[in-house]
This record gives C-alpha cells, structure tokens and sequence, in this order.
C-alpha cells in the first residue's frame, strides 16, 4: 500500500507538473539565444505564470514521493517505473480530455507498460 | 501561423542548441536522480511521524550534501528542459529524452555499484523504445480553437 502510495504521487503528480509547465511556457514563448539576459527574461515571464506555480507545487509533492521511494529501493528500479506516466498519461488523456489515441502510441504505451513489468520482476 | 514555418537561417541553429539542451537533459536528470539515490540510502529509514520525527528527518534530508548536488543537478535538468521546449516542441523533446532511461541504469550501475540483473536492462531497453514510440507520435489529436 505504502509503495503503491509512493509510485502514484510520483507518477500523476509529475505529469500533471509536466503538463502545467509545459502550458506554461508556450505562453512564455521562445528564448531568443543563450544570452543569460534572455534566460533571466525568460525564467522572469516563466514564474508569472499561474502554470508553472501549479506545476511546480505538483512537482514538489512528485519529488518528495521520489525521495521517499529512494529511500526504500535501488535508482535503477524507481526511475524506470516512473514510466509508467506515460501509461497514465494516455488513459488520462482519452478519460479526461477526450484524447484520440492512435495504434502507434497505444503500442508505445504496451512497450512501456512491458519493460516496467520485466523491471519489477528483475526486482529480485 | 507564420512563425510556425522557420525559414532556412533560423532553423540550423535552433536545432543546435535543442540538441545541445537535450544532451544536458539526458544526463543532468539520471545524474541528479543517482545524487538522490545516494542521499537517501545514507540516511537510511524515514520516520513521518510523530510531528517531531518528520521534522528530524527533514532536517538530516536537508543537511545532505548529496541531496543537495542532486537538487542542483535537477535544476540544471529543469533549466534545460524548459529552454528545449521554448525552441522545439514536446512531442520533439520527449522522444529524444527517452535515453534518459538507460543512461539512469548506467549511472546508478557506475556510480553506485547498484546490481541491475539482465532482466531488468532488458525491461529498461523495451520502456526507451516505447518512450520513444509514444513520444514520436501525432502531438495534437484534438482541434485547436483559432480567432480566425
């Protein structure tokens, strides 16, 4: 229970972040070259936006979820199953914002969901 | 819509820097990840409660120099990551971003000497492949509302 806990936060608390900040910097725009003038303005316009303050608090709570779960099992078990967001990220896409779902992904969504099976078994 | 069309000039070292972004990317993320990792199993069991114990326990979360390092290398992920998506788009940087999965295995098998059994190299190639797979897909499924 306690893991299932950990993975879930981690999992749909990061991508719920991801896509908050994501949203929140195509509002932000380009950054027009590496000058750190224009990495300040950028990183300025980004935290204005009330997105990217949702994503982070998301982010916050997925990271302390991470650190919880490394404390218990090794970094080459927790990260890979981290992937099952995108298992999630397609069921919450066709659930929730009516997403159309193509075979090319749904194959992609089955590999991800195999290789975190194989990994949870290579557990041991 | 003009500026979703680049023109010759601009493109070459856009996709430059992108690239260059997504290499930080994939190795500033599993690098802080292994910071983590290792913070973490030092400091050993977490006690949550009482209010008291939580708070000891941040506290010596806190006061690690691998946390911390880890943080800074997260940051610099983030950092690029949000750069990467300002340029490009993110049904371009996430497949790109799949290796990030592998180069995890590899670092926390280098650095922190964890056993990663054949199984589970195996588990983690197939999720880089169905990263990939997922992420190079049609970005936009749903119509996009236009002014006009």
């Amino acid at each position: 229970m306690r893991d299932f806990i950990l993975f879930t936060l981690i999992v749909a608390a990061g991508t719920g972040g991801e896509l908050c900040v994501s949203r929140a910097m195509k509002s932000v725009g380009e950054a027009a070259s590496f000058h750190p003038a224009e990495i300040l303005r950028v990183i300025l316009r980004a935290i204005r936006q009330p997105f990217m303050w949702a994503g982070i608090g998301m982010m916050t709570l997925a990271f302390f979820a991470l650190l919880g779960a490394l404390s218990i099992y090794n970094v080459s078990f927790v990260v890979p199953v981290t992937a099952l967001s995108y298992v999630a990220g397609a069921f919450g896409g066709v659930i929730f914002l009516h997403e159309h779902v193509g075979p090319r992904r749904w194959i992609g969504v089955l590999l991800v969901a195999l290789g975190v099976t194989l990994v949870v078994l290579g557990k041991g | 819509m003009s500026r979703d069309i680049p023109t010759a000039s601009h493109h070459k070292p856009l996709r430059l820097k992108t690239f260059l972004m997504i290499f930080v990317m994939i190795i500033a993320g599993p690098f802080g990840n292994v910071l983590l990792g290792r913070g973490m199993k030092h400091i050993g069991s977490l006690a949550l409660w009482p209010a008291s114990q939580l708070l000891h326990t941040g506290l010596r979360v806190f006061s690690s120099a691998s946390i911390w390092l880890g943080i800074a290398s997260l940051i610099a992920f983030f950092v690029s990551y949000m750069l990467a998506l300002s340029w490009a788009d993110y049904s371009f940087v996430q497949p790109a971003s799949s290796l990030a999965y592998g180069v995890v295995a590899l670092l926390s098998w280098l650095i922190l000497g964890e056993r990663v059994s054949p199984l589970r190299w195996a588990g983690i190639a197939i999720i880089c492949l169905g990263v990939f797979v997922v992420s190079h897909t049609a970005p936009r499924t749903t119509t996009r509302k236009t002014a006009g």
